[in-house]
């Protein structure tokens, strides 16, 4: 197709459809070339990028990547870039580089050069694109290849006699019952000491939860029930509690317990590191 | 002198035999030789020599022949496994279909797989598209990929590499086992010379490309 063709199929484009490409007359569009925004879902499924999709119009669609018709493929990713963003920035962000990167390429292709201008120094806009879809394809071919080797836990299996028996069952993680039952122990003491309780003083669980904070923060884990104090009555004991759940429902709180029915123990949890 | 042949209680299957066979049966993962020699030696005071240590897994290796489970080697070692003629039969057993794994997944596996150790930025740049972390996780958590280190350039980007759990799960001994990467393939005819004309010159310019290949 001669460059002359190309400007021959730019041009009409806005009046109607009565292009050439690659010297015959052109309908319309390939009826799966225009995806419709119902179909976005499916499309963003069935895509894995703009590398990928271009791969497709070019494989499938026996596309032509030298006289791809850039303006109506980038008012298509146009339209689907309005609708991505709603759904997935990220993506839409991607196949927006993908357009204004064909559109660039299209506009430098249709640029009249100046006769005895260094044509040499410049390279084809095109083999650089072409270059990363090839390397694409080859990455997608390997990945499918790879799917195909035979792996563990799908097509074949290990032949292992389990020998966790020997080790005996895990120590199980402290259930909520745990805790109630360590909260009613503690009650049942409290209500001894209850006659003790002199001061009236409202007690908070936002203050509780701070004082609960101090107390962990330089120590490794320490028994749940200390943090309950029994000489505080039962009022005292059920607002530790509550600071307790409170910090623990905030993730600030790890729970351990050593060994089966052993004391149920807390400490801080540990900032946690950002994986690079 | 050795004398399991002699005690053997089948033709071919001594001490030595049962005892890699508890060996391999008690580990969930491949046992690497060293950690077979070593459990030898608990057999005979001295641990047998690497080559009577192959001569006694080919042996336990034959003991299974007509059996539905098979002695086989990886880039982590030995384990048994079941034949895969019957992997039918194991699925149907399992209540649990094994999940696919995404393109997405599998394209970033194969490129840290063939380009590794490589980093992040150079995954999107063969891909086009951004790495999920979400991937990168399950990668690593599946064991096939781990950091190996940081490149050396601004920001010291990690750099990425598949692990011997890759290799043992899909029953490779090593890496350059897995399927050659393709040749480029021609997505257009362009000539070899990279300094294309942008315009086709008044005379020449303007030829058809022929159809792809």
């Amino acid at each position: 197709m001669t460059e002359a063709e190309v400007v021959e199929l730019e041009q009409p484009l806005e009046a109607d459809w009565s292009c050439r490409v690659n010297g015959s007359p052109m309908g319309d569009m390939p009826a799966d070339l225009y995806i419709p925004p119902d179909a976005l879902e499916v499309f963003l499924e069935s895509f894995e990028g703009p590398l990928d999709l271009l791969l497709y119009l070019i494989r499938r669609q026996n596309l032509d990547i030298l006289s791809i018709p850039i303006a109506e493929i980038t008012r298509q990713y146009m339209a689907y870039i309005e609708v991505m963003q709603a759904l997935r920035l990220e993506l839409a962000g991607e196949y927006l580089v993908m357009a204004a990167l064909l559109a660039e390429i299209k506009s430098r292709m249709l640029l009249p050069r100046p006769a005895g201008s260094a044509e040499d120094d410049e390279e084809d806009p095109r083999l650089a694109l072409i270059r990363q879809l090839q390397e694409y394809e080859r990455f997608k071919a390997a990945a499918e290849r790879i799917d195909d080797i035979p792996r563990l836990e799908r097509d074949v299996y290990h032949a292992h006699a389990s020998r966790d028996a020997l080790a005996g069952p895990p120590p199980p993680a402290p259930a909520l019952e745990d805790l109630i039952d360590a909260l009613v122990g503690v009650l049942r003491r409290a209500n001894l000491s209850a006659h003790h309780q002199i001061s009236a003083e409202a007690l908070s669980v936002r203050e509780r939860m701070t004082r609960i904070l101090e107390t962990l923060e330089h120590e490794d884990f320490v028994d749940f029930v200390s943090l309950l104090v029994v000489s505080e009555g039962r009022p005292g004991v059920v607002v530790a509690f509550l600071a307790v759940l409170e910090l623990s429902k905030g993730g600030l709180l790890e729970w351990g317990q050593g060994e089966a029915f052993g004391p149920i123990q807390v400490r801080r949890r540990m900032a946690v590191v950002e994986d690079a | 002198m050795r004398d399991w042949e002699s005690a053997a209680l089948e033709p071919g299957v001594g001490e030595l035999e049962l005892a890699l066979e508890a060996v391999l049966f008690a580990a969930s993962e491949p046992v690497p030789v060293k950690d077979l020699l070593a459990a030898c030696s608990t057999v005979d005071a001295d641990a047998p020599a690497p080559a009577e240590l192959d001569a006694a897994l080919e042996r336990l290796a034959a003991h299974y022949h007509a059996r539905s489970i098979e002695l086989v080697r990886s880039a982590g070692g030995y384990r048994f496994r079941v034949r895969q003629r019957f992997s039918p039969q194991v699925q149907a057993a399992q209540p649990e279909r094994p999940p696919r794994l995404s393109r997405a997944l599998l394209e970033t596996l194969a490129i840290i797989a063939y380009r590794q150790p490589v980093t992040r930025a150079e995954i999107e740049d063969i891909r086009g598209v951004a790495v999920s972390t979400q991937i990168m996780r399950t990668l690593t958590e599946r064991e096939w990929v781990h950091l190996v280190g940081h490149k050396e350039v601004p920001g010291r980007p990690g750099l990425y590499a598949t692990t011997r759990t890759f290799l043992d799960d899909l029953g490779l001994g090593r890496l350059d086992e897995l399927p050659a990467l393709d040749d480029l393939r021609a997505l257009v005819d362009l000539p070899s010379d990279a300094a294309l004309p942008v315009l086709p010159r008044s005379q020449d310019g303007g030829e058809e490309p022929p159809p792809e290949s």
